[in-house]
């Protein structure tokens, strides 16, 4: 369910690394617990930022959720398409939904994050404390 | 344990009945869409001196393009029928938890309008307006009684600025002593006003986990109390309408380390008369005359939002407080120089008091039966729906009880469906998805002015609605059917911003 | 009950209520309604109001006309016992009547955004401001003009205290308006908000422009504040004066005065600011069947669920105030409510005129004005409208409840419900009041 080729964080980014661009977005988990996806407040291009940080919101009806960036670095590109229909993050948050795309800063923050199946289990243990 | 309730009485009309009975469309166009050239709705008398126009033609405007031109009768129509597209609790139960709908007296309505209070002006001089000032003054003395604390401030607008005013006192005592600590605790079952409240007085929110009980855990607690903590803000009895019978540990803990326990008196309903807060530690606790003493919800407001303190945190009450002077009359105290200032323009919101007066003043030192009335209409619904409905919590609960759809989402019926199809059964639904802790939450408080032939309707009709999830759950999954409107498109409304009507 | 419930009494019900704290309260026994009446009607009757004085009183609460209907519709159960409109299928009544009074904002202020209403002016003038800092990123400081509201300007204060945030204040020049050079100068790269109100606190009526083009110089938010509401139907919008925001007080607008609450805030701003605006709103939308209906919107942004990141603290608005608005401006109208503002406006020319022409009087500030004036009286104002209010004249403010210094002067105001004969009365009490040896005839005009 949760794409193997993608690193995941706690917050529930993914971000998939191809020759120092790495691509971010929400997952299908996200995108479940927010609802309807209404409004989608994205950083400017050419923005710098350090991992962690928070660089934008995602808002459904019922919820807004801060979005942050796994890794450092500047932003190259942000999704457009998705800011003007917000829907495509909820039908397709792996591929069509993705939000930024990054000029990463460095390769050593990417051992940071989980892989598809520690994802996986991070999401098991947090539905069971429900 | 299940229980047979004891009458069968006949539920209460549905909205599609009504709708058989006036055939009209249940659909109003707006105001500006009933506007017309050349009507007009109101008469002024004519100038009685020149007609003088003094401002500078560059300041001022052109016509209101756009604005109404209507009559009166139109007006009477428009806003009479907007009305019964609404549902008051003057119709039926509206068990909206943490709300505390309870009736609203109309002989108070009445009082809110005599001359003195609804024509007077609070910067005219103090000798004349002794009838306003005695008015507060006893209100404060009398709230003072009901929570056994010192002083009581009206001046808060509702209980969001009430628990500002509240913080901010706590702010400022402890600045006194030279530091004034960096977090406020909050248990996350708290009203989303007291983090938001907390953070508008300059604090970061530490989260309290309930523990099981959906109580306040006293070790978790304990530890997190430190000398950087400046208060705990903890809901009395809790959202869950659990009393956290561990109160005065938890006080002398806060105390312990120089801290102050803030109590968010939204629930006072459940032990008005009965107990006082001021017994319990608290320090500092704001009530809601809306909700507690009776005064109207209107659709959404006004509110008040008194605060109630210690002696010690006196000083640093809201500027002016009202005081008595010796020979019996009453004056404005400005000069307060440990004062936190102001929140807001004049005394308060004035006519809420006046109304909450009357309300106290008709049940003087019987206002225990409030609670007791309350707590017993809780109780008595909470038998009659355990085992239909999930109960995240068993401990015993006073004048609200939170159930969940956990039952009925084995069918894929939510609370939201739940609380939609309540509709068609005549009830107002119950508050849900709060508080935060419970999943798809149905928080139930049906108050004291409750008679049980109406509960035994609405627990009728929540068994019924629970069987409608197992048997036939499209019916609650498309519900509201006899509503004016059937349910509405929230994401469009958001995804597609539409706040105003254009010309 | 309690064999369904499985207790033996009510008392078993509170055993999870420690016994220390239990405590019966020492009031008096219960009155009827009766005596109730009788209580607050004695209450009442010692209390000086616009019935029954000649009624002058302004800085911030205004005597204005409400129509019968207006009130009475109030009484109505479904909207004085209804609550907030959460649930959309059964309020559909409350949110168009809500949607309505954004529109009269919009139409009145001349933007396109304009919210559920706010609690009343001063705390509508800190959300003003709060909005401004969030939509400036990092910037800490606000300007505001010496005109506005002085329990606005301490307000304001109150709550900046804690939050790390400074206010500035502009004085105003000998005419009475804002010192525009002194705007300009106090706004620097640190300026979230600048904010003047018009009319301001001492009647005078403001150019919006000047607060937004001194905002505009050094990239910060301009606010116009208004007190007056009934001014915004005479006045140049805030819109038109290139405001970001305005914010105040709508009590003017079908409002009784309530001796100061519940009143009636109200907040508009431009379309690109509306995901930041405190407060609640409704919006238009569809239902499944299609029919046109109204909701609660952008609710992420309220307190209910972002908690401490939440735009505000907010949780109720001025429900049952914004109805009466509502029906206040839709039964005035696009003419009605101009018909009133001239009023307001040539009552208290015709006011000013007089008194400006009494030997001993005189008005400090030159600007144009409304329905408000500043007076200063040959004699301390306070005792001055103390001996008037004796006599059943309310005839003013005196400005030395907020400045100490100022002991001589004092505000007047005048609306479509004060009459000729009352003002000529004003008039002639004042000039009874000046502690001259000789009283002067009346000059021509009045007799």
């Amino acid at each position: 369910m949760n794409p193997e080729d993608l690193h995941y964080t706690q917050s529930h980014e993914w971000v998939w690394i191809d020759g120092g661009i790495g691509t971010i977005g929400i997952t299908e988990y996200a995108q479940k617990q927010l609802g309807e996806i209404v409004y989608l407040e994205l950083p400017e291009v050419g923005h710098i930022y350090n991992a962690d940080e928070e660089v934008g919101t995602v808002e459904s009806v019922k919820a807004v959720s801060e979005l942050f960036t796994p890794l450092s670095g500047e932003v190259a590109e942000v999704n457009k398409a998705a800011v003007e229909e917000p829907g495509i993050v909820n039908d397709d948050p792996f591929g069509d939904g993705w939000l930024i795309r990054l000029k990463l800063s460095t390769d050593e923050e990417i051992g940071k994050l989980m892989s598809a199946e520690e994802y996986a289990e991070y999401v098991r243990e947090e539905e069971k404390e429900k | 344990m299940s229980i047979e309730v004891e009458e069968k009485t006949p539920a209460p009309a549905r909205a599609g009945e009504r709708d058989r009975l006036h055939p009209e469309p249940r659909r109003e166009p707006l105001v500006f869409e009933r506007s017309g050239r050349g009507k007009t709705g109101y008469s002024l008398p004519p100038l009685d001196v020149p007609e003088t126009l003094a401002i500078p033609k560059a300041l001022r405007r052109e016509a209101i393009e756009g604005e109404t031109e209507i009559s009166e009768v139109e007006v009477a129509r428009h806003f009479t029928r907007l009305s019964r597209l609404n549902f008051g609790n003057d119709e039926a139960l509206y068990p909206l938890g943490s709300c505390t709908m309870k009736h609203n007296p109309r002989t108070n309505e009445e009082m809110a309008r005599l001359p003195g209070f609804a024509a007077s002006h609070p910067l005219a001089p103090e000798e004349v307006s002794q009838g306003a000032l005695e008015l507060v003054w006893t209100l404060e003395k009398v709230l003072c009684e009901l929570t056994g604390l010192a002083r009581v401030t009206l001046q808060p607008a509702a209980g969001a600025q009430g628990e500002l005013a509240g913080i901010l006192m706590v702010r400022a005592a402890l600045e006194k002593t030279g530091n004034p600590r960096k977090t406020v605790l909050i248990p996350d079952s708290a009203h989303g006003t007291n983090p938001a409240s907390a953070h508008f007085a300059g604090y970061k929110v530490q989260e309290l986990k309930s523990n099981v009980r959906g109580t306040l855990d006293l070790h978790v607690f304990e530890e997190a109390m430190t000398e950087d903590v400046a208060a705990l803000m903890l809901t009395v009895p809790n959202t869950l309408g659990i009393f956290e019978d561990q109160i005065l540990d938890i006080a002398r803990i806060v105390h312990a380390k120089g801290g102050y326990l803030y109590c968010d008196g939204a629930n006072f309903n459940s032990f008005v008369g009965i107990a006082k807060p001021g017994l319990m530690g608290i320090d500092v606790m704001h009530m809601n005359l809306h909700k507690t003493f009776s005064t109207p919800h209107g659709g959404g407001g006004p509110g008040a939002g008194p605060v109630a303190v210690t002696e010690r945190l006196a000083p640093h009450l809201p500027r002016p407080t009202v005081e008595r002077r010796a020979d019996g009359t009453f004056t404005l105290d400005f000069d307060r120089p440990d004062s936190i200032g102001r929140l807001r323009t004049f005394l308060g919101n004035y006519g809420m008091f006046v109304r909450a007066l009357a309300y106290i003043a008709a049940y003087g030192n019987r206002i225990g039966e409030v609670a007791r009335g309350a707590v017993l209409n809780a109780n008595y619904i909470r038998a009659g729906l355990t085992g239909v409905y999930h109960l995240k919590y068993d401990a015993p609960t006073l004048h609200e009880v939170v159930f969940s759809d956990k039952k009925q989402a084995a069918h894929g019926v939510h609370n939201t469906d739940i609380a939609k199809r309540l509709m068609d059964y005549g009830f107002h639904p119950p508050t849900i998805s709060f508080p935060l802790i419970v999943r798809g939450a149905l928080m139930i408080e049906p108050t004291e002015t409750e008679g049980k032939p109406g509960l035994d309707a609405f627990i009728q009709a929540m068994r019924e609605i629970a069987r409608e999830c197992e048997e036939s759950p499209e019916i609650v999954l498309n519900a509201p059917h006899t509503t004016p409107v059937k349910r509405v498109d929230e994401v469009g409304a958001a995804r597609n911003l539409i706040l105003r009507w254009r010309p | 009950m309690l064999r369904a419930i499985g207790a033996s009494s009510i008392e078993d019900l509170f055993a999870s209520i420690p016994a220390e704290v239990r405590k019966s309260p020492d009031l008096p026994a219960p009155l009827s309604e009766i005596e109730i009446r009788r209580f607050m009607r004695g209450l009442s009757r010692k209390t000086a109001n616009a019935r029954e004085t000649d009624f002058f009183l302004g800085g911030g609460l205004y005597h204005h006309s409400v129509s019968a209907i207006a009130d009475q519709m109030l009484y109505r159960a479904e909207w004085l016992t209804s609550y907030t409109p959460y649930q959309p299928e059964v309020s559909q009544g409350t949110l168009q009547s809500i949607f309505e009074f954004q529109t009269h904002i919009c139409l009145l202020t001349g933007f396109d955004v304009a919210n559920a209403s706010l609690y009343e002016g001063a705390s509508a003038l800190v959300e003003a401001l709060l909005m401004a800092e969030r939509l400036s990123r990092k910037r800490k400081k606000a300007v505001l003009s010496a005109g506005i509201h002085p329990e606005y300007r301490e307000t304001v204060r109150s709550y900046f205290a804690n939050l790390d945030l400074e206010v500035v204040e502009a004085p105003l020049g000998a005419d009475g308006a804002t010192d525009a050079a002194a705007l300009e100068a106090a706004v620097d790269e640190k300026t979230f908000a600048v904010a003047v109100q018009s009319p301001n606190f001492f009647g005078v009526v403001e150019d919006w422009n000047s607060g937004s083009r001194a905002a505009r110089e050094k990239h910060a938010l301009s606010v116009a504040v208004v007190a007056e509401a009934v001014s915004l139907c005479l006045l140049s919008p805030p819109a038109v004066g290139l405001a970001d925001i305005a914010c105040g007080e709508a009590q003017s607008l079908g409002v009784p005065m309530h001796h100061g609450g519940p009143l009636l805030g109200f907040l508009a701003c431009k379309t690109e600011h509306q995901r930041q605006i405190p407060g609640r709103l409704v919006g238009e939308t569809r239902d499944k069947d299609g029919r046109r209906a109204f909701c609660l919107t952008l609710s992420t942004r309220e307190q209910h669920i972002r908690r401490e990141k939440a735009t505000s603290n907010i949780c109720t608005n001025q429900g049952l105030m914004a109805l009466a608005a509502n029906i206040h401006m839709s039964l005035l109208g696009k003419h009605g409510l101009r018909e009133v503002a001239l009023q307001c406006h040539a009552k208290a020319e015709y006011l000013k005129g007089r008194i400006a022409r009494l030997p001993g009087y005189r008005l400090p500030f030159t600007g144009p004005t409304f329905n408000e004036f500043t007076v200063e009286a040959p004699v301390a104002a306070a005792p001055l409208l103390s001996r008037l209010a004796a006599r059943g004249i309310l005839a003013g403010v005196p400005l030395s409840r907020y400045e100490s210094r100022d002991t001589n002067r004092f505000l007047v105001a005048a609306t479509e419900m004060n009459t000729k004969e009352e003002m000529d009365r004003l008039v002639a009490a004042l000039v009874h009041e000046r502690g001259d040896l000789e009283v002067p005839p009346d000059p021509p005009e009045a007799r």
